[in-house]
């Protein structure tokens, strides 16, 4: 079973009283080794550090990038004066009011494609050349079409959401397995069933998957959108900082950003952990 | 595909009623399937009393799966021609459990039940195939065998006429697979469906079958009753010629010949 000790002559009869033979080091396996907790943290620390330490000696201006205490200075002086919620609120508001539109659509363009080879015919291709194109080389356009208000911008946001939400839940639905398909019909279950019962939660884990990266597609969005032609949101918080060069708002923006964006990832994950214990996958 | 013959009772039909009077359970007329030109089955007849527990033998290639699906009704697209008749419901055992993964035991075994007592036929099946306790378990926490009985559970709870099975245990381990064995024969003299059972096992097709019928390049080669009392060990008198005599039709007869006869 395992290759480490090997003792000659090993059996299963063996008195366990006999003192082994000293253990030699353990071999390491072709992996990366068992985890040790709290190395993870080993690379944002190192940066942090490297921040104080340059701004704490100068080798960093401030010109170039706010020492870490500006930055937590003029983040509560932003919070305090009511300016980082508000424009938190409006880019929350346009990301999730996005996401929704490109959830919902990206699904049920994914079922009518998956379900039905007419759907497939009609949905398929113009999903691969939205896929295709650059998501963000369509903003001109948009634009054009929407002006520059919020339309334009949940529309942006969802175009990028649908991509993903479509590809990943159509491509899990295409690779439900046959054999479950062939169960179902000895079984005679009805339409309603097949769906509800097969088709529908053998999607599931791709539909995740797809969110984990739709979310992440809404997010870079925004910043684009809101860095357009906007009154209030992070992205134009950060933009007019930027012409001001005033640096610790900036970073203050770009905190908030992770910070949410971590938020969000581990959301979808929770959801999907919750959603998806029938699996058993190397995560454990 | 299914043939309705007016079956109006639900009682079991009794033991030793002259089942040749009844309309079989399975009616095969002249049943020819190819793939790609190659013919599988060359006009293949074959008869399955109600309650007739019948285990199809055959080497590999002999066409006994292609059978096995025609009945089932899972070949479409499949080049042929032939008449199958089947009861209204049929109930299917794979090699592999095929239950949902994403679905406890439970709701595996009560797929397809209609509404309100759905769950206590349910628990009732489960117990019956002894996974009492198991009502909530993921099919990945399950062993071989238990995903095997929780597969029989789902099949025999819609009290189907007909029961396929293709190589059902031929996943397990032999120990596991005897105990198998003990349970279906219980079960199926519990719910009485007429059962097709494909198997590459001569001894288990002599275990369970009341008669075996063996398929050798697309036709029935032979079709044997087995007319022995139970239990039906290896050490049972007759056991052994059986098993030689299958054997031989099979084309394997090189040590068996000498402890059969």
């Amino acid at each position: 079973m395992s290759d480490h000790t090997p003792a000659p002559g090993a059996g299963p009869e063996r008195s366990t009283t006999v003192p082994l033979p000293e253990r030699r080091a353990r071999r390491r396996g072709p992996g990366p080794g068992p985890r040790v907790p709290g190395l993870l943290a080993l690379g944002p620390l190192l940066l942090l550090t490297v921040w104080f330490v340059g701004s704490a000696t100068g080798l960093i201006e401030e010109r170039t990038l706010s020492a870490p205490w500006t930055v937590a200075r003029t983040a509560a002086d932003l919070i305090s004066a009511g300016t980082l919620q508000e424009h938190l609120l409006a880019s929350a508001g346009r990301a999730l009011l996005g996401l929704g539109v490109g959830v919902t659509t990206g699904l049920a363009l994914a079922l009518v494609a998956g379900l039905s080879r007419i759907g497939e015919g009609l949905v398929d291709g113009p999903m691969q050349i939205n896929r295709a194109v650059p998501n963000l080389a369509l903003l001109p356009l948009l634009i054009l079409w929407f002006g520059i208000g919020e339309e334009m911008k949940v529309i942006t946001i969802a175009l990028a959401v649908v991509v993903p939400i479509y590809v990943h839940t159509h491509n899990a639905l295409s690779a439900i397995d046959q054999r479950y398909v062939e169960l179902a019909e000895t079984l005679g279950t009805g339409r309603a069933t097949f769906i509800g019962r097969v088709v529908l939660p053998g999607a599931l884990p791709g539909f995740l998957l797809g969110l984990r990266f739709a979310v992440t597609a809404a997010w870079l969005s925004l910043v684009v959108v809101e860095q357009v032609n906007s009154t209030n949101g992070l992205g134009y918080m950060m933009t007019l900082a930027g012409s001001y060069g005033q640096t610790d708002v900036i970073v203050v923006g770009l905190v908030v950003y992770a910070v949410l964006g971590l938020l969000l990832d581990g959301l979808v994950r929770l959801v999907q952990r919750r959603a998806l214990t029938w699996r058993r996958t190397l995560e454990g | 595909m299914a043939s309705h013959t007016g079956r109006l009772t639900l009682a079991p039909p009794t033991e030793g009623a002259p089942l040749t009077t009844e309309a079989p359970a399975v009616r095969v007329r002249g049943l020819t399937r190819g793939f790609d030109g190659r013919a599988v089955l060359r006009g293949v007849d074959l008869d399955i009393a109600r309650g007739e527990f019948v285990a199809l033998l055959g080497r590999s290639g002999s066409g006994k799966s292609t059978l096995l699906r025609a009945v089932a009704g899972l070949d479409h697209g499949v080049a042929g021609a032939g008449d199958v008749d089947t009861p209204e419901s049929v109930s299917m055992v794979f090699q592999d459990s095929r239950l949902l993964p994403w679905q406890r035991v439970l709701a595996n075994v009560t797929l397809v039940l209609p509404g309100p007592g759905a769950r206590e036929r349910g628990r009732a099946a489960l117990t019956e195939v002894g996974l009492e306790g198991r009502e909530r378990a993921w099919p990945h926490e399950l062993s071989g065998g238990e995903l095997q009985r929780a597969a029989l559970a789902r099949s025999l709870v819609r009290e189907p006429r007909l029961l396929l099975a293709d190589e059902p245990f031929g996943a397990l381990d032999a120990l596991t697979r005897t105990r198998m064995q003990d349970l279906l024969l219980r079960l199926t003299e519990r719910h009485r469906p007429a059962v097709l059972l494909v198997t590459h096992s001569v001894d288990e097709a002599i275990v369970l079958a009341d008669r075996v019928v063996v398929l050798s390049e697309g036709v029935v080669a032979a079709d044997l009753r087995v007319d022995l009392a139970a239990p039906r060990e290896v050490a049972a008198p007759g056991f052994a010629a059986l098993r030689a005599r299958l054997l031989s039709l099979l084309g394997v007869d090189r040590e068996e010949r000498a402890t059969g006869e």
